[in-house]
Parts: C-alpha cells; sequence; structure tokens
C-alpha cells in the first residue's frame, strides 16, 4: 500500500505551510520527516492522514484521492499517532488501546475476538502489558508515550503516521520507540515519523525528507540528505561528525550567523 | 447487562413514585389502575397526576444525565454541563416571554411550545455563531454568550413585567418544578426528548475517540462536525424539551455523569446510558423528596436537585483534593 503526496499547498490563514510538497510513503519502509520549527512537517503529517484538505494538490492512497475515501475505511488503512496526545478521564490504559479498534467495530457491537488479539499484540509490541490496568494519568511520559504508541499499532493499519513521538522522552524511550517504529516498519507497516533529533533520524530512518519554509528540500537515504551545506540552509547549525563501528552519526555544534543581505563590497 | 442493576432501580423508584401523594397508594390499587381496572377515583389520580409527574421525571433526569455525560464528553470538560451550550436559557426566555405576552392564557401547551421555540432557535443560532471552522472553543464561546444575551432577556422580561404577581409566577416557574403536569406535557416532551437522546447515544464511540483528543478521533473515523452537530443538536432538543416542560432542573447534569464515571471504567461512551439512569433516579427522587417534605409551598424541584447536587460537588473537590 502507498500513501502519496502531490503538490500539496496548505495555507493556514494568510500564511503559505506548505507549497508543492510531493513525497510517497511506501509499505515496509521508516521516513522521517525532519526540518525546523514551522517547516510545515506537522500539516504535512496531518495533510497525510486526510486531517486537513489542502489547498491545492492531492493526497492519494493507492491511486485513489483520499478525500474520496469514506473516512471509515480511510481510518482502518491509516493510523495516526498525534501529537503530545492527550488522555483525558483517566482511561486505563487498556481501555485507551482498546480505542485503536473502533475503526472495525460494527455499530453498537462490543470488541470482537480479533480486536483482543490485536489489542493483545499491541501492547505487548509496545510493552505496556504489565500496566494494562493502570489509569493513563498516572503514566510516566516514556510509559504514556507506549501506550499510545499501543493504540495506534492496534489499528493495525498498513500505514503508520507518527507525529514527534519522541519529544520530551529521555534518551532510553527515545531509542526504544524508535526501535519500535523500525519493528513495525520491518514488519510491513509504512510508517512516516516527524522527528527533531537529527542523530536519531540518521540512526533509525531508512530514508528522511527535509523539509525547509514549506517544501521539500532534500529527499533520500539519511547520508544524502544530512549533508553540511543542507542542514546548514535548513536549520542554520553545523554539525560535528563521527562514527561507531561502521555507522555515521551526527550533533548539532553551532548556531551559523544569518546569511548576510549585503555583500561586503557593496558595504558604504 | 450491567445497566440491569439501574434499571431495575428506576423502575421501582418509579413505583414509589407512583404510590406516593396526598393519597398513598399501594401496588395493589396501582396496577389495576394502571391497565384500566380498579377504582376510577384512584385511576384519575395514577394517570392524571402522578404518572405523568413520574414519567416526566424519569424522562428529564435521562435526558440530563445523558446531556450531561455527552457534553462533558465532547467538551473534555467536566464543568460542562447542559447549560452550557446555552440551550436552557433560551428555553427558559422562550417560555418565560410566552408568560409575558400572556399567551400562556391561551392554551395549556403554550408555554412548553414557547420553551422548544426557544430552544431550537438557540440550537441554530449556536451552530450558525460557531460556524463550521472554529471548533469546539468557538461552540462554548457561543454558548455562553448566547446563555448570557438570554439570562439578561429573562432579567429584562422581569424588569418589564406588568405587576408583582407576574414578575412571581415567572421566577416561580423558573426554579423547575414537576407539579401539575398532564400527560400531555408527557406527549409533547417525550419525543422530542427520545430523538436527542438517539442522536446523543449513537455518538457514543466517537465520544471514547475523543478522550485522546480530535485530531486521534478524527484519524479513527469520526468527522468531528457530523458528530459535534449530532451532540450539540440531540442535547439541545432533549434538554430544551425538558426545560419547556419543567423549568430550569440544575446540577443533575453536571452531577450525576461525575458520580458515576468510576463505575464504568471513565469510558464516556459507555457513561452516557448509565448517567441517564443516574439522572433518571435522582431526579425521581429529588421529586419524591418534594412530596414527603411537607412545608407550605410545596419546595420546587430544581431547588431540591440544587440542594442534593452542590453537597457532591463538594464532595469531588475534596476527592480532587486528596487525589
Amino acid at each position: 500500500m502507498q500513501l502519496s503526496a502531490e503538490d500539496l499547498h496548505v495555507a493556514l490563514g494568510r500564511r503559505a505551510v506548505l507549497s508543492g510538497v510531493s513525497l510517497a510513503l511506501g509499505s515496509g519502509e521508516l521516513v522521517g520527516l525532519i526540518g525546523p520549527n514551522g517547516a510545515g512537517k506537522t500539516t504535512l503529517l496531518r495533510a497525510l492522514a486526510g486531517l486537513l484538505t489542502p489547498d491545492r494538490g492531492d493526497v492519494l492512497l493507492d491511486d485513489t484521492p483520499l478525500a474520496g475515501i469514506p473516512a471509515g475505511v480511510r481510518a482502518r488503512r491509516i493510523a495516526f499517532l498525534a501529537q503530545s496526545a492527550p488522555v483525558h478521564w483517566g482511561l486505563p490504559v487498556a481501555e485507551m488501546v482498546a480505542l485503536g479498534r473502533l475503526p472495525w467495530r460494527a455499530p453498537f457491537a462490543g470488541p470482537s475476538a480479533r480486536d483482543a488479539e490485536a489489542i493483545a499484540r499491541a501492547m505487548a509490541a509496545a510493552d505496556v502489558t504489565a500496566f494494562a490496568g493502570r489509569r493513563a494519568d498516572t503514566l510516566s511520559g516514556g510509559e504514556r508515550m507506549r501506550a499510545l504508541l499501543a493504540r495506534a499499532l492496534a489499528v493495525e493499519a498498513p500505514l503508520l503516521l507518527a507525529d514527534e513521538p519522541v519529544a520530551a522522552l529521555d534518551p532510553f524511550h527515545q531509542l526504544q520507540i524508535m526501535e519500535l517504529l523500525a519493528a513495525t516498519a520491518r514488519a510491513g507497516t509504512g510508517v512516516a515519523v516527524v522527528l527533531h533529533d537529527l542523530a536519531l533520524a540518521a540512526r533509525s530512518c531508512d530514508r528522511l525528507v527535509l523539509l525547509a519554509h514549506g517544501a521539500v528540500l532534500a529527499e533520500g537515504p539519511p547520508a544524502e540528505v544530512l549533508t553540511d551545506p543542507l542542514l546548514a540552509e535548513a536549520y542554520r547549525v553545523a554539525v560535528l561528525r563521527g562514527a561507531h563501528h561502521g555507522t555515521p552519526f551526527l550533533l548539532p555544534w553551532q548556531r551559523l550567523a544569518a546569511p548576510d543581505p549585503m555583500p561586503m563590497e557593496t558595504r558604504p | 447487562m450491567a445497566l440491569l442493576i439501574p434499571a431495575v432501580l428506576a423502575g421501582l423508584f418509579a413505583l414509589i413514585s407512583l404510590a406516593i401523594g396526598a393519597v398513598p397508594l399501594g401496588p395493589a390499587e396501582i396496577v389495576p389502575a394502571l391497565v384500566g381496572r380498579g377504582d376510577p377515583v384512584v385511576a384519575t389520580i395514577l394517570l392524571e397526576i402522578r404518572l405523568p409527574r413520574t414519567l416526566l421525571a424519569l424522562g428529564i433526569g435521562f435526558t440530563l444525565g445523558v446531556s450531561g455525560a455527552a457534553l462533558q464528553g465532547l467538551l473534555r470538560n467536566p464543568l460542562a454541563d447542559p447549560g452550557v451550550i446555552g440551550v436552557s436559557a433560551a428555553a427558559a426566555f422562550g417560555a418565560v416571554t410566552v408568560f409575558y405576552t400572556g399567551l400562556a392564557g391561551l392554551m395549556p401547551l403554550a408555554l412548553p411550545l414557547g420553551g422548544i421555540a426557544g430552544a431550537l432557535g438557540a440550537t441554530v443560532l449556536v451552530h450558525g455563531l460557531a460556524g463550521r471552522g472554529t471548533g469546539t472553543m468557538g461552540l462554548v464561546l457561543a454558548g455562553v454568550a448566547l446563555s448570557s444575551l438570554c439570562g439578561a432577556l429573562t432579567a429584562l422580561v422581569l424588569n418589564l413585567s406588568p405587576n408583582p404577581y407576574a414578575a412571581m409566577e415567572i421566577v416561580t416557574w423558573l426554579m423547575g418544578s414537576l407539579a401539575d403536569r398532564s400527560l400531555d406535557h408527557v406527549l409533547l416532551a417525550l419525543p422530542l426528548m427520545a430523538i436527542g437522546w438517539g442522536l446523543m447515544l449513537s455518538a457514543a464511540p466517537a465520544l471514547d475517540a475523543l478522550t485522546l483528543g480530535e485530531d486521534t478521533a478524527e484519524s479513527l473515523g469520526f468527522p468531528l462536525a457530523r458528530i459535534r452537530l449530532k451532540l450539540i443538536a440531540g442535547a439541545a432538543l432533549a434538554v430544551g424539551s425538558s426545560v419547556a416542560v419543567a423549568g430550569a432542573i440544575g446540577f443533575v447534569g453536571l452531577v450525576v455523569p461525575h458520580l458515576i464515571r468510576p463505575l464504568v471504567g471513565h469510558r464516556p461512551g459507555r457513561l452516557m446510558l448509565a448517567s441517564g439512569f443516574g439522572g433518571a433516579i435522582l431526579t425521581l427522587l429529588a421529586d419524591i423528596a418534594v412530596r414527603v417534605i411537607h412545608v407550605q409551598p410545596e419546595l420546587k424541584l430544581g431547588v431540591v436537585t440544587a440542594l442534593l447536587g452542590a453537597p457532591f460537588l463538594f464532595a469531588l473537590i475534596w476527592r480532587f483534593r486528596r487525589d
């Protein structure tokens, strides 16, 4: 199954947030959406999930425009993990994970045996089975994100879109969530994830899409996207680089000055 | 199955409600009278006085319980109650206008019809004001604005009322009561309430999904605009017709969902029906209390529900503090 965006244009109020973005997400790959704050990552992810209608351009699910697919069908194809998703009313974890099965539920029907299996699988994958009975508002940040991810995994959709799932997590839990997403992709799901951590993006993703000012600046394997000139242009930072057992890594190190609008020779 | 207990309890209190009054009646008199046999005096008392009162208490209580749970779930705010969308105030204003203009004297059902007209007008206005793009916050703002406006207009009507007697009658009506209601009131209000219940209860899975926020709910296949319309229209129809026949009955819609929530695993979808039964039981109990506590003039139902409800809120605050 393939999800693709073709020439997306989105404006929020008068500000153009996406201008002419095209990309594709296929089965079994983990694609990182990176870019500075305000680059349009979340807007792009929401458009891909069908949560906002682009002003121009199309989002296609296997060549069918997403807008023409009934909401219930779309919900079974695309799972969405929202940025800092709230959990209201102190729902127990197991009940919260079970919400992922709502798209499969017939009207006025309870959970089926298949639902129960999917919920158990998702809780085991995200390692939340041990606190299935705890109220979601008593969980730590790492536990909470794993539980939310389990909810998204419980949909068992062929595509998963996750918006900054590792923001506000400590390094242990960042690695844990990224490993979970990578394992989900290896199992055949197409996963797109919005990330701020470049080292994590380099280490975990099969492919990166670098957004800046609402457009795709570069796209490809991490080594081709995380180059010095592209990072300087998009983030205005210089990075330190190294390698561990042959795997390259990088660390944002220094802010770069804003590009000088006036060349030296023309100054008075 | 879990709803069997509250349903049986509601039925039991309904029987007590039928039995209690100036002439106490036992089951041996109630059952034959309900099926059209037995003493004709008993049948008249039951069918024309106590049955309408009991049915309205059940219907209104159920309405307030379901709508409170629905609106708290939709707005994800524990302080939301049916008043927050402005429909209660608009229905009260509609009824008060009927009082003021003298239309109430022309036909017995003019008052509830005025209330229902007010509620429907409010629903259209809130939906129009909130529009399609402003989301839940716009809805709350529109409801609060409309509620304030209708409150001010009701005060204006009181201010301009031709004599103190008329003003007193309006204030008394606003306190909420089920005394002297007939089967006509039941037939007018109950079908509208039932449509409202249906609309709200059909959105139960969407309310569950909303516990994880609007984006997640939408991604799970629940179009928010449609869900919002369903819940608001449902609450407006049911609450509007409640206020139209009984005046304002406060606190039930706010308090009952809080009492029931822990019993249904905190799921807002499942909460609606359970909270409906809870509301029916609480309102029925309050109406029985009104009749059992002999003071003159008779206590108003709205006053008793508020007196019962407020301590529950205090207890809730205490529990929050302890947690």
